[in-house]
């Protein structure tokens, strides 16, 4: 029975999936997300691209998002395999810099303009994406035109949200009442609590139950329309533009201070805000490009919600601040 | 009864797999703790930890209530109709949601109890103004029973069916009454077995989190593992992880030994391996109250069902089933359900012989009986390990040598086996006792070798609750999306993360084909677990 | 003989296996049941206690037609070989049930089960559980339950095949005395010749679903021409 035993882990241990041939020349290591590098993501072009002009292969590791990608890079230390860790946004740059793990990229990254004019000595952006209320025109014929008719509006209409606990675009909404609303984001939260259907644990559940026609309403992003305008040719998914402005989600890579050759780490940073990766985003990751594009974007992309104004909090601000606004906002939602 | 040699060997298994079982645990606490993170927190306990305890506890009680007394009836109409048409097939479907993606069900349930499911528009007909709202307490408690339920009901019902054939003859020739037959015979068969399942889906309900989240409506409805996923996944703070888990464990186990306190008769009718038949319940309103119990189940089960698949339908199937994604992570899952199914098949054998063993001695000292209760907890409170420790904890201990990518399906795969353990033993415990029961003495007597005694005494009987056992394990792995999920690399793809990769990626018709597709192998996995019911019913 | 158990032209088919049984069986006497096995014993049994309908045909017991009857309302008490009582009951309930089926006793009724146990030996064994008894003490307790039970007519099915021989022996007398003080009808379905000789006034012998021959028991032992019946005296 033992040899069964050993013989079966044995083979489970075996699964190992296609690790990559042995190096014939450099390699590049990028951690990233895992939608990133999906079919239909932009992982496999950009390799694709990169690969022929820098002679040598580019090796993708993908996990769930995010912030796990910030676990794991903390969890492997120093120790990591990652030369270049893309797919972080703006609230986790804090700590991930306090981790000692990045280094400065010293390029000039002026190519990449995102609103609010974001930049950093050690993240580069490479795509961006406000966070807007989308919304069913079937079901819905007077979206809220702001946040504050968001929050005051018919109770009976509802929204699906995600979790600040737990994900970012939850974050997001969490940072955006506490731009607009300040020291009154309790009573705000208070109030929109009626119309919250649910409260997810990410972007996936909540948009899930939108598209299956459960809410008229989620909280996800203002180019989550030109998906369904390029993709499925509808426009039944709008998002609701906002007067007082759009928080923002910037997307950002950078270098580890391990990577084995640093000339070639930073190559693929400046590749990053060139048009070659640029023009790949739009249409695969869904976002926004950050820097100039060699193609004017799809049509759909001009029929987006164009914010009046960006709101963006100071990266040690958010990591001074979360864990009080959570626990702020995890009052005011709990409330009878 | 045993030999010595055999008695020494069950204690060697047991043993085997208690400190097997307990390094796995033990190393990933140790390699967490000893991990400096740099960032801890202070306070450990505050008024939101009692807070989301106390709604932890509240909605697990409630749900494990719900569950067994809704469970109860169902249970007795299918121990009552063994030939009821399509009792098989209900009984299989009843397996049907334990291998699902538990964003899945919950997709389902809405389609079916949601503010726009197929019920509010029925009742907007009716005249409704507003739909009813599931989300918050409700909406957890229909979710776990819609989970848990078909779980207890299946349990219960495997009970009733080891009753010895010669009760219901005597019953029906002594002219019991459905309510005496009920006092006298089913529910002493079902109270020895409800602690058991009690306790179990009691553990389900209390570590919830995806279910919670989307049905609770709010974070009014949190459970500790939320916290516990929080603050390993997003706040990175091992120590308060590591707490919140030990309170997890610790309130539990309290609440299991509480329990386990209800007093159990002992067990000891053998059926003579007769034809199960049923003589009682001939009356029409008796008639009438089974098929209704059997209905409503079946319709509650079925309806979310039927709206995933309805879902799914629209999917481009053939393309989706042919795509290399498909196949590859088809792959994957199948060999990681498999090696779990057989690791935690084959640890409950080592298990039970463990306890086997003690349980033979003459005069078990405090040692031996320390070492069997030690089994029994083990093998069910291994359940509240949130996999998300377990996986960190091994991350950070296989680091040092090499490619964590490379251990991973091996250690989901022990993960999915620790999950499905307490489950493997609900099935195999009881039919394993009765076999011995039945078959020591013979065996003894003859004194067969061990190996003739495997191959010709214990395998033809035990083949079917192996295989019951094997493809519940299966089907837990297959749906579990947990473990996979912390080492979420692209090297190691399941189905249920394909399905939520899609998901994240607005491919949602994708997503549906993909989980029906995964309903169907499902559906497959618990045919094979139920192959040969009807032989067994009436053999 | 009318008020015995009549078996009229009945015929059975169960899968490929057919039953045709025609007979009396005297009132009053102890009647054994024999055969090889898969012979059709255990059937009979059934078709008497109610456990299967015939397809055609009709049987009587005491004189009245209980062809479609339930087994709860037919004159009979029942003996298995094993699980004849309830493991999770002690012995008074397990007896009361004989009396009451949803235990409604009264003080006459409890005085019953402990005259019944007294009679057969476990005098004071009311609040034993079945599982802390040894075989022949179980089947002693059940045959306690058939005693309060007062039918005319007890079924045993191979009541003591699962004990030893010298056992058996003491078990046999039991039955006997019990027998001659109820005057009740028995019919004890048996695979051993011995047990035809000890216990039975009349014996039964079935083959392939038919009977082959009735007779009272010492012809029956002293029959030698039917090869079938001959294999069974001398195995």
């Amino acid at each position: 029975m033992r040899g069964t035993i050993l013989s079966i882990v044995a083979a489970a241990a075996a699964l190992s999936f296609s690790a990559p041939a042995e190096a014939q020349e450099k390699t590049l290591t990028v951690y990233t997300y895992e939608s990133f590098i999906s079919d239909w993501g932009p992982g496999p072009k950009v390799k694709e691209t990169f690969e022929k002009t820098c002679a040598c292969k580019l090796n993708f590791v993908g996990v769930a998002d995010g912030v796990a990608l910030l676990t794991r890079l903390k969890l492997e230390g120093k120790g990591t395999d990652a030369d270049i860790a893309l797919g972080l946004d703006t609230n986790l740059i804090s700590e991930a810099k306090a981790t000692g793990l990045f280094e400065p990229h010293g390029l000039d990254a002026s190519a990449a303009k995102v609103p609010g004019n974001y930049s950093d000595d050690t993240f580069i952006p490479y795509d961006y994406g406000h966070f807007a209320v989308v919304y069913d025109t079937q079901t819905m014929k007077n979206p809220p035109r702001s946040l504050k008719e968001l929050v005051n509006g018919d109770p009976a209409q509802k929204i699906a949200i995600e979790d600040p606990r737990t994900s970012t675009p939850g974050l997001g909404l969490l940072l955006w009442v506490k731009s607009v609303y300040g020291d009154k984001a309790p009573e705000a939260w208070a109030k929109l609590r009626k119309r919250v259907l649910t409260v997810t644990p990410g972007w996936s559940e909540a948009y899930g139950l939108f598209t299956k026609g459960e809410v008229p309403m989620v909280f996800s992003y203002t180019t989550s329309p030109a998906y369904h305008m390029v993709e499925e040719k509808t426009d039944r998914y709008q998002a609701a533009s906002f007067s007082e402005g759009h928080y923002i989600q910037i997307e950002v890579a950078g270098m580890l201070k391990g990577t084995g050759d640093k000339d070639l780490a930073k190559q693929f940073l400046k590749f990053m805000v060139s048009p070659a990766f640029q023009d790949i985003i739009p249409t695969t990751n869904w976002m926004m490009p950050a820097a100039n594009t060699s193609q004017p974007l799809p049509d759909a992309f001009n029929k987006l919600v164009q914010p009046s104004k960006t709101f963006l909090m100071g990266s040690d601000e958010v990591a001074r601040n979360r864990q009080a606004w959570i626990d702020e906002w995890l009052t005011a939602m709990s409330m009878n | 009864m045993l030999t010595r040699a055999e008695r020494r060997r069950g204690i060697g298994w047991g043993l085997l797999s208690l400190i097997g079982i307990g390094l796995f645990v033990g190393i990933a606490i140790v390699a967490l703790l000893s991990f400096d993170a740099g960032n801890t927190q202070s306070r450990l306990f505050t008024a939101y930890t009692g807070r989301i305890l106390r709604f932890t506890l509240l909605q697990a009680v409630l749900s494990t209530l719900l569950s067994v007394v809704f469970a109860l009836p169902v249970a007795l109409a299918l121990a009552r109709r063994p030939r009821f048409p399509g009792r098989v097939w209900v009984i299989r479907l009843m397996a049907l949601p334990m291998g699902l993606p538990v964003l899945i069900g919950a997709l389902g349930l809405i389609g079916i109890w949601g503010r726009q499911g197929v019920m509010n528009s029925l009742l907007l007909k009716l005249g409704l103004e507003q739909p009813v709202s599931i989300y918050g307490l409700s909406g957890i408690l229909l979710a776990h029973v819609f989970f848990n339920l078909p779980l207890a009901a299946r349990l219960l019902l495997a009970a009733l069916e080891r009753l010895p054939a010669e009760y219901w003859l005597l019953s029906s020739s002594l002219g019991m009454k459905p309510f005496s037959v009920f006092r006298f015979i089913e529910w002493p068969a079902a109270r020895r077995v409800i602690p058991g399942i009690a306790g179990l889906i009691f553990m389900l309900c209390a570590t919830s989190f995806t279910l919670v989240l989307v049905l609770g409506g709010g974070p009014a409805a949190t459970t500790l593992e939320v916290a516990i996923y929080q603050s390993l996944r997003f706040d990175f703070d091992p120590p308060r992880a590591i707490a919140l888990s030990l309170l997890q464990i610790g309130i539990t186990a309290l609440i299991l030994i509480a329990i386990s306190l209800f007093p159990a008769p002992d067990d000891s009718g053998i059926t003579a391996g007769r034809a199960t038949r049923r003589f009682d319940g001939r009356t029409w309103p008796a008639r009438l109250w089974d098929t209704c119990a059997i209905l409503l189940a079946t319709a509650f089960l079925v309806l979310p069902l039927a709206s995933i698949a309805a879902a799914g339908v629209h999917a481009n199937l053939w393309n989706l089933a042919t795509s290399p994604a498909f196949l590859r992570a088809a792959w994957t899952s199948f060999v990681i359900a498999l090696s779990a199914g057989l690791l935690a098949v084959l640890t409950s054998l080592a298990i039970i012989a463990g306890r086997g063993a003690v349980a033979d001695m003459k005069r078990a000292g405090g040692t031996a009986r320390t070492f069997s209760i030690s089994l029994g907890g083990m093998s069910s409170l291994v359940l509240l390990v949130p996999p998300v420790v377990l996986g960190t904890g091994w991350f950070l201990m296989l680091r040092p040598f090499g490619d964590v990518a490379r251990f991973a399906p091996a250690l989901v795969a022990i993960i999915n086996m620790l999950m499905a353990l307490p489950f493997v033993m609900r099935v195999l415990a009881p039919a394993l006792e009765t076999h011995r029961k039945r078959t020591a003495r013979l065996s003894a007597s003859l004194g067969l070798s061990d190996f003739s005694r495997a191959w010709r005494i214990d395998l033809p009987v035990l083949a079917k609750p192996l295989l019951t056992a094997l493809s519940f394990a299966m089907a837990l792995s297959l749906g579990d999306l947990g473990a996979v999920a912390l080492f979420g690399s692209s090297e190691l793809t399941t189905l249920p993360w394909l399905v939520y990769s899609r998901l994240s990626s607005y491919r949602t018709d994708d997503a549906d084909g993909l989980a029906l597709i995964l309903g169907i192998i499902c559906l497959a996995l618990t045919m094979i677990g139920t192959a040969g019911r009807r032989e067994a019913g009436h053999g | 003989m009318a008020d015995g158990i009549v078996l009229k032209k009945v015929e059975l088919k169960l899968g490929t296996r057919e039953f045709r049984f025609d007979c009396a069986v005297p009132a009053g006497a102890v009647t054994a049941i024999t055969g090889p096995s898969g012979s059709g014993k255990s059937t009979f049994l059934n078709l008497v206690a109610g456990f299967e309908t015939p397809d055609r045909g009709h049987i009587l017991i005491a004189g009245e037609d209980v062809t479609g009857k339930h087994p709860s309302e037919r004159p009979v008490s029942l003996v298995f070989q094993d699980n004849n009582l309830f493991a999770h009951l002690d012995l008074a309930t397990n007896i009361g049930l004989g009396i009451n089926p949803s235990l409604k006793l009264s003080g006459n009724d409890r005085a019953a089960i402990s005259q019944a146990l007294e009679r057969v030996d476990l005098s004071g064994f009311e609040k034993r559980m079945p599982g802390t008894l040894s075989g022949g003490e179980r089947q002693r307790a059940a045959f306690a339950r058939a005693l309060v039970r007062k039918k005319p007519v007890l079924l045993m099915d191979e009541p003591f095949a699962a004990l030893d021989p010298g056992l058996r022996l003491s078990m046999a007398g039991l039955l006997i005395d019990l027998h001659r003080e109820t005057g009740n009808t028995v019919l004890i379905v048996t695979h051993d010749p011995n047990e035809v000789g000890r216990l039975a006034d009349h014996a039964i012998f079935i083959d392939r679903g038919q009977i082959l021959l009735q007779a009272p028991a010492e012809e029956f032992l002293a029959r030698r021409d039917i090869p079938a019946l001959a294999e069974f005296l001398s195995g």
